[in-house]
């Protein structure tokens, strides 16, 4: 009986949180604060620097990953009724860089509601690519330590994703470079001359594995797992051993092609 | 008596007033960039770096610093000499650090504010972005950009000069970006006796000099456009590549009708920027001139213009090649080669 009760008290108590949760009203002239995390990982392990040894889909071996930097921008959240909010262009620039964990999550302040698919471009548009070197601001300052080696200082442009690292797959070169591999992609599409567009949009839906709810008084978090792994498979599989070193080079399409698989919402933290 | 006086008071005002405009010509009036009447509107966004006195100066205070390179042994005037144009003259390739080689010949730096893209490649597109090449190159300075604003920051002179090119002591690299522009912006080449004919200042061609440029008009200026000398595009004149198999600015567009291709260099004070072509293979102009008319290959991408009628290059008897050479000479500029506005102090 006591047992009864206190399930009766328990579904009471269930159903009053229910219907609490499913009457949460938002104001979407108000912002609040939502987060996207990028947590770097390499197949079903967390991505380890240096320490950390991982196989490739067509197995090739990992020994190391030296380096793995890469520029998100451009980030959009599009709301249940479908209303996208773009988030302002000076506050719409971000570096993730492995190893320091004060880049992993960008914030945002976004209209109260209710998400359901966020998007962002990997890479830096080609507006900010040729803008003045004034408003570089940020990352996108290419005079900044934490930038300077994402820059094509020779062929102006960003490089939008770095990855480096050593494997037993890479022809050992007399000495030079070692096993190490380099895949430094950019390319934005040319200012006068058209060349390469490596700039990759990302859309990825939040439903399937937790809503956003962004209220004001909390912080929202949208997890999103990073796989580099997938980096070599996907659209094109990329061998280490036949391609060690891609940078401004028409292969780098092949390997950006992959870009886009490598993100998948994990879950949200509401 | 009066009447005199006040003549004699007069002429001593001129005089004095005279005096303290001339006193001031010599010493610091800045007179900005100024526009030559016979060269078209400049390519470079001055609104976005407003020149001044103060930032002219550092700007050339910071071409001349050796700091800007690892060791803190090559300036930007080390490979850049002002009595060649601004080029390396008697280097195919110019030694960096450590005495490392560079691939490319030093271009000269003169006019630029008139060019649409830098390098003998044309990678970058901004004036701006330029200086950051030279100082992240491994054979060149091989230094970061973020490492040297913090070795001209501990400096005694640096901060106060920021200050007053810029208004506060922050040593940023904006600013150093946009100093160092001010000064090549500056750079300007616009009194040969080409120049001065054109603008019919009151010279004139001798009659060698005018068969030249009457065969230069003919033969030369499709892509060394006048008054510049160059139409900024980039084209395959046909030379046979070397060892380094240079694919030019293939490398920075990958599309393959670029392989092979420089850009057409400008041919103001031809006679001190030697030596020649993007890899600096010829070191006097008969020697450029006999390889338009016997020495252009049918490489990939070839320019039509160096293939009509049947017949590869540009063909040219001695006499034109005289004549040619005698034009060509018009285009120095000596007042550029010594203006101490531009040298280090």
């Amino acid at each position: 009986m006591q047992r009864i009760f206190i399930s009766f008290i328990a579904f009471s108590f269930f159903l009053i949180s229910c219907k609490k949760d499913s009457s949460t009203t938002y104001n979407s002239s108000v912002k609040a604060d939502l987060s996207v995390e990028f947590d770097n990982i390499a197949g079903s392990q967390d991505l380890q620097l240096n320490t950390g040894k991982y196989i490739t889909e067509s197995g090739d071996t990992i020994k190391s990953i030296t380096k793995l930097k890469y520029f998100v921008s451009n980030f959009s959240f599009t709301n249940m009724d479908g209303t996208v909010y773009t988030v302002p262009q000076d506050s719409s620039y971000f570096l993730v860089i492995e190893g320091d964990s004060s880049t992993y999550e960008p914030n945002f302040k976004v209209p109260e509601g209710e998400y359901k698919s966020v998007s962002f471009i990997l890479g830096v548009d080609s507006v900010r690519n040729t803008l003045d070197v004034s408003k570089r601001t940020g990352v996108l300052d290419v005079t900044s330590p934490a930038t300077a080696d994402m820059y094509w200082t020779w062929n102006s442009g960003y490089i939008f994703y770095k990855l480096e690292g050593t494997s037993p797959q890479v022809p050992s070169m007399g000495g030079m470079g070692g096993n190490n591999f380099y895949y430094h992609i950019g390319l934005f599409g040319g200012k006068t001359t058209s060349t390469i567009n490596n700039i990759k949009k990302v859309t990825l839906d939040l439903t399937a594995r937790g809503t956003p709810k962004v209220k004001s008084g909390k912080d929202t978090n949208i997890h999103l797992m990073v796989d580099v792994l997938k980096m070599f498979s996907g659209t094109n599989s990329i061998s280490i051993a036949a391609h060690s070193m891609v940078m401004t080079d028409d292969y780098s399409a092949n390997i950006a092609a992959n870009f886009v698989g490598m993100f998948r919402h994990d879950h949200t933290e509401n | 008596m009066s009447v005199k006086r006040n003549n004699i008071l007069a002429f001593l005002f001129f005089f004095a007033g005279t005096y303290a405009c001339k006193k001031e010509m010599g010493n610091s009036s800045f007179e900005g960039f100024q526009q030559p009447s016979n060269f078209p509107a400049p390519e470079y966004h001055f609104e976005t770096n407003a020149l001044t006195q103060a930032g002219f100066e550092l700007g050339r205070k910071l071409f001349y610093e050796t700091q800007l390179s690892h060791n803190n042994t090559i300036s930007c005037g080390s490979c850049h000499i002002q009595t060649s144009a601004f080029v390396h003259p008697g280097h195919s390739v110019s030694h960096g650090i450590y005495d490392r080689l560079g691939k490319r010949n030093s271009p000269p730096i003169m006019n630029l504010a008139w060019s649409t893209s830098f390098m003998w490649d044309g990678g970058i597109f901004d004036l701006d972005l330029q200086p950051l090449a030279p100082i992240a190159n491994h054979v060149e300075m091989d230094d970061t950009i973020s490492n040297l604003l913090v070795k001209l920051g501990k400096t005694t002179d640096y901060p106060t000069l920021f200050q007053k090119a810029f208004g506060t002591p922050e040593i940023t690299g904006t600013r150093f970006l946009k100093a160092l522009v001010q000064f090549m912006v500056m750079c300007v080449s616009s009194h040969s006796k080409y120049d001065s004919v054109m603008r019919n200042e009151g010279a004139s061609f001798t009659s060698t000099e005018q068969a030249g440029y009457v065969l230069f008009q003919q033969k030369c200026n499709s892509c060394h456009k006048e008054p510049l000398f160059t139409d900024h595009t980039f084209r395959n004149n046909g030379l046979p590549p070397s060892g380094l198999n240079d694919e030019g600015r293939y490398l920075v567009t990958l599309n393959s009708t670029d392989r092979y291709k420089f850009k057409v260099p400008s041919l103001h004070n031809i006679f001190y920027t030697e030596p020649y072509m993007h890899d600096g293979r010829y070191f006097d102009l008969e020697g450029v001139l006999e390889y338009y008319n016997s020495g252009a290959q049918n490489t990939t991408n070839l320019d039509t213009l160096l293939k009509q009628n049947g017949r590869l290059g540009i063909p040219l008897t001695s006499v034109d090649k005289t004549n040619l050479i005698a034009f060509l000479k018009t285009l120095s500029d000596r007042s550029f080669l010594l203006d101490k506005r531009f040298s280090e102090h």
